[in-house]
């Protein structure tokens, strides 16, 4: 709460700022704008910019900083008495926090003075009562040298703040006095300001890569814990996949792998014959109106969320293909057992591809340039022959890249999977079958009751991995692919 | 040179009207070659006019409720002893002393209908009705404490049962292994709709309501995730247009041509195809774990929309970027000559006159990008949002964004996995409010671009 209360301080300095130096710079020429360097509000903005930026950034530094060193300092605290087997000081932090904010909660609500909360021990006090009545509910009672850890934590994290407070306030006042000295005629504002503007966009436009750089660490560090509680040569190279919350589980990452594959491999086979003859039909035959009413149409598939997909694949398709290929089915055969199985969750992520495939093949067919057709059909070639022998050929890159493209899509969709391909890991030929999908147990595995810190549960974070690479790979290619193809025609 | 093509006739002499047997068969091929395209193009309507009337046939259900009206005597003995009016004790009085009034006021319903039945038990009885039924009488009770004494009617949900009897969902065959209805039961809701006492009718708070737990499929509702959804595309909307369109206005307008601008280009490409799961990792590891465990900023924590709103925003930046710098990229480069040769600067020529003319555009992306955003479920199933029961409307806006709650997409998830089948109907129901506001946005994003789209 301090910290808003401190930004919003921030923020009104600014504004003074911005009044001041405006000020100053008017009043410099005796109110004649045509003296200055640069118009009046750009003289405000440049004070301002020195008064917010440096303080907000020494805010968002402080912030880490103190919480990294007061973890540490207060995990020293914790003796090796107080942890008890098969807990980490990890865990008990968690307990401490969980404390120190309830005595927070518990002093902002009245229930306790600041005071008393920090003297608080567990022989005289009920803390598990106290904390109950302001809505912190707590799981066992508090070992002594936990609580002791929580005052600590609650006096630092205290004086932090009030330190905090002076420095990013007095830094504040700093940028606001050497943005109004350095006011003048001749001070080129806009200049200044300009340049600020520039590191924004700058920065806004690197957001991307640090949204990357956060993927790859949270994948990276997880994993590595991962593989320091599991063999990472078992999670490769292992044929079984059988979790068990008790320990003893086997991670073998393969038979997701085949799932995975299994199910793309069927939403291809839907997806690239049905997208690319719709492509090629719309690009070399249809009229405009036939295009103009099929081409929007078919998009309509690409913007119906994934969830929707899910509950046709669960609720619709699934018992369908049960009626036909089940037990006393239409055809008679018992391959299916139920709803839920490789042929569902493939069907319906291909018909979510088509459009996906279409509007892709679509653009790079359009890209072949007319002068090969024409010249094909002036050979005396029909239209078909032209686009199978000279457009195809040409377009061949560009589409393989498009296919690629699908190919990732289909790897990485997750909510089709979830409610249509089952949740049995198994290596079976059989596309009546259950499997699952890395996606659908990276989904399990985090959402479970798992201990998050268990193999169990981190496995997710190894199978996020494996997945962001795979689809990273494919990627890569397709658009490298794609782009060469472009620029061989331009 | 006639002689010559005399001398050797390489083909028997045929009229050139006459198809050989050779054309046919290229004509053939050229027929079947363009019949593919056009079951390919069936095919792929085919499916969606399949998923469309999938979608509307088993989801309009959901809108529709059944009701049953019952006279209940409010009686003063049991609800306010004292009789003096106190809401304190009033309030004392839990739903399970309001169950004793509807047992009697059913029975009495029964007696007055003249309708038969075995049924006696009040409690057998009270299986007609939705389990909230006394919920919704106490809090009518302690809204308008002078009815006390009065008899009120109230227009309690039927039980899911009956609701799917009436809808054709259960029958008397479903109900012989089911405890919580029986094949009498059914009789006597049969004499009831006759007399009008079971009616079905418009539900709006499957629009409006707050979700329930899965024993009370009937009382389920949209709205609470909604506020949730709400929520999330506030943040969005705040976040990922300010920064996309920065970012695109470096990329387009100042980056020079160098590795860094490379790398971001490249950086933008991936993200729009890495999967949304991965996205939810990124949620859950770095804003979860890290923000909110580590770093303690209690905003930050599992189910919070605040947190799944800056997960889609990431996920929605690649979107915004693309369609922004394609907008920034159609203003001609005549008005920047203009602007700069008039002596503007490059910062003002962009901000003063490009981006004006671009924003049609970016706002038309932008919806789209938001379009997308709603829909996308499967990074909140990583931070918490399904299984969380949105039950209880947010406080204050502020609350709004921190406390937690579910997502439209995450609640038909949610609502997809449960065990009784009328939550299935609920499932379709919802996609089709999703799939409304999804409409919308797409409607409102193609008349923007009408509107006001400008051919240079």
């Amino acid at each position: 709460m301090s910290g808003i209360v401190l930004l919003l301080i921030v923020l009104g300095l600014g504004a003074l700022a911005f009044i001041l130096a405006r000020g100053k710079a008017l009043s410099s020429v005796g109110g004649d704008q045509r003296a200055l360097h640069s118009r009046p509000h750009y003289y405000g903005f440049s004070a301002s910019i020195l008064t917010i930026a440096p303080a907000v950034a020494l805010m968002v530094v402080w912030g880490l900083g103190q919480s990294t060193l007061v973890q540490s300092s207060v995990a020293e605290l914790i003796p090796a008495s107080a942890i008890a087997e098969g807990q980490t000081v990890g865990l008990l932090m968690g307990d401490v926090q969980r404390i120190a904010n309830g005595l927070d909660t518990a002093v902002a609500e009245g229930a306790l003075s600041s005071d008393a909360a920090a003297a608080l021990s567990t022989g005289a006090d009920d803390i598990r009562g106290i904390l109950g009545s302001v809505g912190v509910a707590l799981g066992a009672d508090v070992d002594p040298a936990i609580l002791k850890a929580a005052q600590s934590y609650r006096a630092m994290q205290s004086s932090g703040a009030t330190l905090r407070m002076i420095a990013v306030i007095g830094v504040a006042l700093l940028g606001l006095a050497y943005g109004f000295m350095q006011t003048s005629a001749t001070y080129r504002a806009r200049n200044s300001v300009e340049r600020s503007m520039r590191w924004t966009l700058i920065a806004a436009a690197s957001v991307a890569v640090f949204t990357t750089l956060g993927i790859v660490f949270s994948v990276i560090f997880n994993t590595i814990e991962f593989f320091q509680l599991y063999p990472a040569k078992d999670f490769f190279l292992s044929l079984t996949w059988s979790p068990s919350f008790g320990g003893g589980s086997e991670l073998g990452v393969f038979p997701l792998l085949w799932g995975t594959l299994y199910i793309s491999l069927i939403a291809l086979m839907v997806a690239v014959p049905t997208g690319l003859f719709s492509a090629i039909y719309l690009s070399e035959y249809a009229s405009p109106k036939v295009r103009a009413f099929a081409k929007p149409l078919l998009e309509v598939l690409a913007g119906i969320p994934t969830i929707v997909y899910g509950l046709f694949a669960l609720l619709t398709v699934g018992p369908l293909l049960v009626n036909v290929f089940g037990d006393s089915g239409l055809l008679g055969v018992n391959w299916m057992q139920g709803g839920t199985a490789v042929m569902t969750a493939g069907l319906v992520m291909g018909i979510m591809l088509i459009p996906f495939v279409s509007s892709l093949s679509d653009d790079i067919i359009n890209a072949v340039p007319q002068a090969l057709r024409d010249g094909s059909l002036g050979l005396g070639a029909t239209p078909s022959e032209t686009i199978r022998q000279v457009v195809i050929p040409a377009a061949l890159p560009g589409i393989v890249g498009a296919i690629l493209l699908a190919a990732s899509r289909a790897i990485g969709e997750t909510m089709i999977v979830v409610l249509g391909a089952g949740a049995a890991a198994r290596l079976s030929m059989n596309p009546f079958d259950a499997m699952t999908t890395v996606t659908a147990k990276i989904v399990s595995q985090l959402t479970g009751d798992a201990d998050f810190a268990s193999p169990e549960a981190l496995v997710a974070f190894a199978l996020a991995m494996t997945l962001f690479v795979i689809t990273l790979g494919l990627n890569v290619i397709a658009l490298g692919i794609v782009r060469k193809y472009r620029e061989q025609y331009e | 040179m006639t002689d010559a093509s005399n001398a050797a006739p390489l083909r028997e002499k045929k009229s050139l009207l006459a198809v050989d047997a050779r054309t046919k068969k290229r004509n053939a091929a050229e027929a079947r070659f363009k019949m593919y395209g056009i079951i390919a193009i069936t095919l792929g309507l085919l499916f969606l006019a399949v998923l469309i009337t999938t979608i509307i046939s088993r989801g309009t259900g959901a809108f529709a409720q059944t009701f049953i009206s019952v006279p209940v005597e409010l009686r003063e003995d049991k609800l306010d002893k004292k009789g003096n009016r106190n809401l304190e004790d009033i309030k004392k009085v839990s739903t399970f002393g309001y169950n004793p009034l509807l047992g009697d006021a059913l029975s009495a319903v029964i007696l007055e209908g003249g309708f038969t039945t075995e049924i006696t038990k009040s409690k057998e009885l009270r299986k007609l009705l939705s389990s909230s039924a006394v919920g919704q009488m106490r809090a009518y009770v302690i809204e308008n404490t002078d009815q006390i004494g009065q008899t009120v009617t109230f227009d309690f949900f039927a039980s899911s049962r009956v609701d799917g009897y009436i809808k054709g969902r259960v029958t008397r065959e479903d109900l012989a292994r089911d405890k919580n209805l029986s094949a009498e039961h059914l009789d006597l809701v049969d004499q009831m709709i006759e007399a009008g006492v079971v009616r079905k009718k418009f539900n709006p708070s499957f629009i409006f309501g707050a979700d329930a737990s899965e024993s009370r499929p009937e009382q389920a509702g949209l709205g609470v995730s909604m506020l949730g959804s709400l929520f999330m595309m506030l943040v969005v909307l705040f976040l990922a247009l300010p920064i996309g369109v920065a970012a695109s206005i470096y990329l387009e307008e100042f980056a020079p041509k160098n590795r860094l601008t490379d790398l971001i280009e490249v950086n933008i490409s991936n993200l729009a195809a890495v999967p949304s799961i991965v996205f939810g990792i990124l949620g859950l590891a770095f804003f979860i774990q890290f923000c909110g465990g580590y770093l303690g900023i209690a905003a930050m924590k599992a189910s919070a929309p605040l947190v799944g709103g800056l997960v889609l925003t990431l996920m929605t930046l690649p979107t915004i970027i693309i369609s922004t710098r394609a907008a920034l990229k159609a203003v001609p480069p005549s008005i920047r000559d203009a602007a700069l040769g008039v002596g503007a600067s490059k910062m003002q020529t962009v901000f003063h006159h490009v981006l004006p003319l671009a924003a049609p555009g970016i706002l038309t992306g932008t919806i789209i990008g938001l379009a997308q955003a709603l829909g996308e479920t499967a990074p909140l199933l990583l931070i918490g949002m399904v299984g969380y029961i949105a039950s209880n409307y947010p406080d204050s806006v502020l609350s709004g964004f921190t406390d937690p709650n579910s997502a439209m997409p995450a609640q038909i998830f949610e609502w997809a996995k449960r065990a009784d089948p009328a939550f299935y109907e609920r499932a379709w129901g919802g996609i089709i409010i999703l799939l409304v506001f999804l409409m919308t946005m797409n409607i409102i994003a193609i008349l923007l671009r009408r509107r006001f789209e400008r051919r240079w």
